[in-house]
């Protein structure tokens, strides 16, 4: 530190200082907290939002030992494709290679450090480092050094070869990575939610998807405010009260939207089901009417709806109604543990950038009709499915973000400790267990946040070995 | 445009053609060879843009909206030269309705992202008009930089604004708006005022 900049460089207190820096006291968060303080069963304390140490260690212990999303397929479609991306804190290059493989190198170059990739995507064999120009194949390995006569040592040790991410895996498109080689595989990781997932996925003509950019939106809060909320049905009818006002403004029957959620919502069909690990489900398909058209019914007014609805009705009668469900929302919120989550149509992801500030990006996703069945109305289809897909990010998400801040703000009284998560807890007969693990509940209940968190706190109390992989 | 049904109500004018034309209109105009250097033909779609920025700025979004032709397009593209708005998602495509709706959604009091309101000032510069093919239609570029200062501080959002007047009834009206933000393509913290 500069205090220290003029003094005796040798001077023991210094040295130990130093020592301490390197070896920190504390690796892996048993000794950070007594977590079963932090977590109770009806409470959390407000330090897992706002302390530095804790997001620290959640960059390890989550977001690095788990299975974490890095993107999808359709990003990357060639070899030699490459979006730019994160994992945790750590800058990725996401690629399909030269053969095929997809990797998640870490976008470090292996000499000093320097990041080897500076654009959002592209399409490379061959990254040269900027800095000093090493330069390295997309499998990772190095290439070529400049001027190699200066160097005594063998270049073809793999330490000079790319860092990348030991386990990368995909499902049905969605590439997950982990640090982690204690970490179960990809498909035990999922469990129970890959259920949901193919059916969102299935929907869709032989179940594919194209993203199709974003709405990239940023709060000022802790990442778990966001995933707290992934499953949330008790705030739907306050914080996004002027959506739900607006989509209705012109509406016969104000049943557009979310509307299910007005009245009793823990009485309607849907519900809130923990899936294992972290992962969480709400299910809102049975508040919809099951007919071809039934989504469609509920979509809010979207640019183009009226001509793109009546256009469709006249070339395809009565098959009409199911392409439209295709540019209506799906009522499902697919929340996995820590930063994924399908909703609607889009693929929204969390990505923390410091323990009080994050990025919630909202992939759009298209449909894809690779074999014709459409008979061309997949460009009609996602034209309008564009224009559904902005209404809630521009008209919901933002006040949403704008709590998540407020409860961040709110947060900095530090003697009021406890942030609740109870609702539903005590009640007999509410929350159910059911035989395969998954518990279920009504809609607007808090059994998914206390049950999340408890996978939480038993992740931050391990001291998981975290590894990284480089070509041989 | 003569139309059958009202804009404020339905959407039949967002169509594949529409589509067409603004990508269009959009692609290659800004060209050396179609610039209109006359000091009264500046002098007047600046006024526009400087009255638009006011109207905003005041949050008086009646008289804003009203500057628009009755279909209309808000266009703020979340990929940098514009994309294809068919195939991908931006930040905000508004026809006349949606654009009613965000007002609407704005007035309610509960749209909790602008409650407290943000406070803008709006500085256009660097307007260039140029000419198109047609004699009723111009389009227009400007560069802005919005102050807005909400709760906890004063942000700056910067970018550059192509409009598309159109003339109705000797009026100049606003058919298309393309709002480009330089970091269109990155994370944005609250982007909910009228850009
Ligand atoms: S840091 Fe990359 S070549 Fe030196
Ligand atoms: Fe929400």
């Amino acid at each position: 530190m500069a205090a220290t900049a003029d003094g005796d460089s040798g001077a023991p207190w210094r040295l130990e200082a130093m020592l301490e820096k390197l070896n920190p006291p504390r690796i892996g968060g048993a000794d950070l907290y007594d977590w079963d303080e932090l977590v109770q069963e009806d409470r959390v304390h407000r330090l897992i939002y706002t302390d530095p140490a804790i997001f620290a260690l959640e960059m390890t212990n989550i977001f690095g030992a788990v299975w974490v999303y890095l993107g999808h397929e359709s990003q990357i479609p060639a070899k030699d494709d490459y979006i730019t991306v994160r994992l945790g804190l750590r800058p990725i290059i996401l690629l399909r290679d030269s053969h095929g493989k997809i990797r998640a190198l870490f976008n470090r170059c292996a000499h000093r450090g320097t990041t080897l990739c500076r654009k959002d995507k592209g399409s490379a064999r061959i990254f040269t480092c900027p800095y000093h120009g090493w330069s390295f194949l997309n499998t990772g390995k190095l290439r070529a050094v400049p001027w190699p006569d200066g160097y005594a040592c063998d270049f073809n040790d793999a330490k000079y070869n790319v860092a990348q991410v030991p386990r990368v895996d995909s499902y049905r498109g969605f590439i997950f990575a982990t640090l982690n080689l204690d970490a179960p595989s990809l498909i035990d990781y999922l469990g129970p939610i890959t259920k949901p997932i193919d059916e969102w996925l299935d929907r869709q003509p032989k179940g594919l998807i194209r993203v199709c950019e974003a709405n990239r939106l940023k709060y000022k809060g802790n990442w778990k405010l966001a995933y707290d909320n992934s499953g949330d049905g008790y705030h739907v009818v306050f914080s996004h009260r002027s959506l739900l006002e607006m989509e209705n403004r012109q509406a016969d029957v104000a049943n557009k939207g979310m509307s299910y959620y007005k009245g009793s919502p823990d009485t309607a069909p849907m519900y809130i089901a923990y899936m294992g690990n972290g992962h969480h489900f709400k299910d809102k398909r049975p508040n919809i009417q099951k007919r071809a058209g039934g989504l469609w019914a509920v979509e809010g007014p979207a640019p183009g709806s009226e001509h793109y609805a009546e256009a469709l009705r006249r070339r395809f009668g009565a098959k009409a109604e199911d392409i439209l469900d295709l540019a209506s929302s799906e009522p499902v919120n697919i929340n996995v543990f820590p930063n994924f989550s399908l909703l609607g149509n889009h693929i929204q992801v969390f990505e923390p950038i410091s323990v009080d500030e994050t990025d919630v990006t909202w992939y759009g996703t298209a449909v894809v009709d690779e074999d014709g069945t459409m008979q061309g109305a997949v460009d009609e289809i996602n034209a309008l499915r564009m224009r559904t897909q902005e209404q809630f990010p521009n008209f919901g998400e933002v006040d949403d973000l704008a709590n998540f801040e407020e409860i961040q703000r709110g947060l900095a009284c530090q003697e009021d400790e406890w942030v609740y998560m109870h609702r539903g807890l005590g009640i007999p007969g509410r929350v159910k267990r059911h035989e395969d693990g998954i518990i279920t509940a009504p809609a607007t209940d808090e059994v998914f946040m206390r049950e999340y968190i408890k996978e939480w706190k038993r992740l931050m109390k391990t001291a998981p070995k975290l590894v990284v992989q480089r070509e041989p | 445009m003569q139309t059958a049904h009202d804009p404020t109500i339905t959407s039949y004018y967002v169509t594949d053609e529409l589509y067409r034309e603004l990508l269009a209109n959009f692609t290659n105009w800004q060209r050396e060879e179609l610039a209109i250097a006359a000091p009264e033909v500046r002098d007047h779609f600046r006024l526009l843009l400087e009255r638009e920025a006011r109207l905003l700025d005041e949050l008086r979004f009646d008289e804003w909206l009203a500057m628009y032709a009755p279909e209309c397009i808000y266009w703020v593209p979340g990929t940098p030269g514009g994309g294809d708005p068919r195939r991908e998602i931006a930040i905000s495509f508004d026809d006349r309705r949606r654009m009613e709706d965000r007002i609407y959604r704005l007035r309610t009091g509960y749209a909790w992202s602008q409650a407290p309101k943000s406070r803008t000032v709006r500085i256009i510069s660097n307007v260039e008009v140029f000419a198109t093919g047609e004699n009723a239609a111009r389009m227009v570029r400007s560069n802005f930089l919005i102050s807005e200062f909400r709760v906890d501080g004063t942000r700056f959002l910067s970018g550059w604004c192509g409009h598309r007047f159109v003339q109705i009834a000797d009026r100049w009206q606003i058919q298309v708006r393309q709002v480009n933000l330089i970091d269109c393509d990155r994370n944005l913290r609250n982007p909910s005022i009228v850009l």
